[in-house]
């Protein structure tokens, strides 16, 4: 049995060990040593990054349901923030480095790209998440508004797949584990709406 | 425009050469073991810095060998470095079959004792918009056209590269149908452009890049340009590539460098030069307007993208 104070004293070492790889991704981009083209190397594992942690946020729920692991759900939050962090790090990769703050251009990439428009429209999707993610802000909104808010987590995810599946050229083994991991996480809340109907209400 | 080797070298005077940098190596390393194997060839890069555009600048051997879509060795760009050194490239035969007179196989040191290896600069602009400017030795398609013979009736080529699952770890999973294929309509094949190449700094072409032998078509998107190629076949139907088989929607047959005509995937108007921070201006035909335009004074860009 993992109690809440197992979870919250782990809370610094994953908050290092979440932080950390961003941190080296900044060193070795400002070195030189992220391979001859770093610009897109920086904004794939930001991106990688984002999309499992957004993953995992997904499965600590679901991994709550199991007795002795109760007590997990108080990393979720910290973990869904990072996941917003390392998203905000992709983006702006993506609009400062990539494109030079070109709006014009990136107006148009968002618009007629099929995968970058799934990835934005995720990104304005989380803001309203992280922006609500304070004990203050669910007391303000009261639980129920505050957990509707939160369902936007399952677009969020599917489309952050999809972002990644779209992208992939050839090889989508990767990007078809993330979705099945996604899918399965998301029938299991479904069955468990059907099987106690009465939580529903 | 300087786009063609101004300098044309003979294949004895390219094999010294080879026989020279090779030593240079080797003297390097003994001069500093701490040196990487790439430095060799800074000392010898007035060859071809001459044979550049004023805005185009080499990229270096180490970006050129580390930096590579080869599916045949993994889809990551470092893969086919990593990869490819159980590739064994020698000896290696091309042969060449359809609508030639005789259908034969050529052993590719036959080959390459009845051609003119240059040197060619060319920019290389992937579909995925980024580009480098490569220093390849090679010889034109043309000339191994002209001995393959084929008939009046032949209006395209197809390449295949080699299937070797055992050797190309990347074919032991299907990502792409095995083998690679490409296609040229015979006057694109015949361009003075489109080379054959088997080197690239001097060097016998590494094989990550596409040891012993392959193509290179630098108006084109660099999918066209395929690597190790053992067979070469003339026909008079349109042949299949493997790109446009596996995503029509994104991939045509003809894959010429077109700012205006968008991927779903990739902007096409701007690229990102390996080396360089800012994208720069993709240009028609990735440059070789001139020397190529004419062959589709006829064709809808747009349609046959």
């Amino acid at each position: 049995m993992f109690s809440t104070r197992n979870f919250n004293r782990s809370k610094p070492v994953l908050f290092i060990l979440i932080l950390f790889p961003s941190l080296l991704w900044a060193y070795q981009f400002v070195t030189g040593n992220l391979g001859v083209n770093p610009i897109e190397k920086l904004m794939d594992e930001l991106g990688l990054m984002a999309l499992r942690l957004i993953i995992i946020t997904l499965m600590i729920t679901t991994l709550s349901n199991i007795k002795s692991l109760k007590s997990i759900v108080v990393l979720r939050r910290m973990i869904g923030l990072f996941a917003f962090y390392y998203v905000c790090l992709h983006f702006s990769t993506y609009i400062v480095l990539d494109h030079f703050l070109d709006m014009q251009f990136i107006i148009q990439d968002i618009i007629k790209r099929p995968f970058i428009t799934f990835g934005f429209i995720s990104f304005l999707f989380l803001i309203p998440l992280a922006s609500t993610s304070t004990n203050n802000m669910i007391k303000r909104l009261g639980f129920k508004l505050w957990k509707k808010i939160h369902y936007l987590i399952y677009p969020v995810a599917i489309l952050a797949s999809m972002h990644f599946y779209v992208l992939v050229r050839a090889d989508k083994t990767e990007p078809v584990i993330y979705m099945g991991i996604i899918i399965l996480l998301l029938l299991h809340r479904i069955f468990k709406r059907l099987t106690r109907p009465q939580l529903a209400q | 425009m300087k786009i063609l080797g101004s300098e044309i070298t003979p294949y004895k005077t390219y094999l010294n050469r080879r026989k020279f940098i090779k030593g240079s190596l080797a003297s390097t390393m003994l001069a500093t073991v701490t040196t990487s194997a790439f430095a060799n060839h800074d000392s010898d890069l007035s060859i071809y810095t001459k044979n550049l555009n004023e805005n185009d600048k080499l990229n270096s051997y180490e970006e050129i060998t580390t930096y590579n879509n080869f599916y045949e060795f993994g889809t990551h760009k470092k893969h086919p470095h990593l990869n490819s050194g159980n590739f064994k490239p020698r000896p290696w035969t091309i042969k060449i079959d359809g609508l030639v007179k005789k259908p034969q196989t050529f052993d590719l040191e036959k080959i390459l004792s009845n051609v003119t290896i240059e040197d060619r600069v060319y920019r290389l602009r992937c579909v995925e918009a980024w580009s480098m400017v490569i220093p390849w030795q090679g010889f034109q398609l043309s000339e191994l056209i002209k001995m393959a013979e084929p008939l009046s009736s032949a209006k395209y080529v197809q390449f295949v590269t080699v299937f070797r699952p055992e050797e190309m770890p990347g074919q032991q999973k299907r990502t792409i149908i095995w083998p690679y294929r490409e296609g040229l309509r015979m006057d694109e094949a015949m361009n003075p452009l489109t080379i054959l190449a088997t080197g690239l700094y001097g060097h016998e072409m590494p094989n990550q890049n596409g040891a012993p032998i392959r193509l290179v078509v630098p108006w084109k998107y660099g999918f066209k340009s395929i690597k190790s190629i053992v067979e070469i076949r003339f026909l008079d139907t349109q042949p299949e590539t493997s790109w446009e088989t596996l995503a029509p929607w994104e991939y045509g047959f003809y894959a010429n460098v077109n700012p205006n005509v968008n991927h779903p995937r990739w902007s096409q108007g701007t690229e990102r030069r390996i080396g360089e921070f800012k994208r720069r201006e993709t240009l028609m035909f990735n440059g070789y307007e001139e020397e190529v335009a004419h062959l589709y004074k006829d064709l809808d860009l747009t349609k046959f993208y």
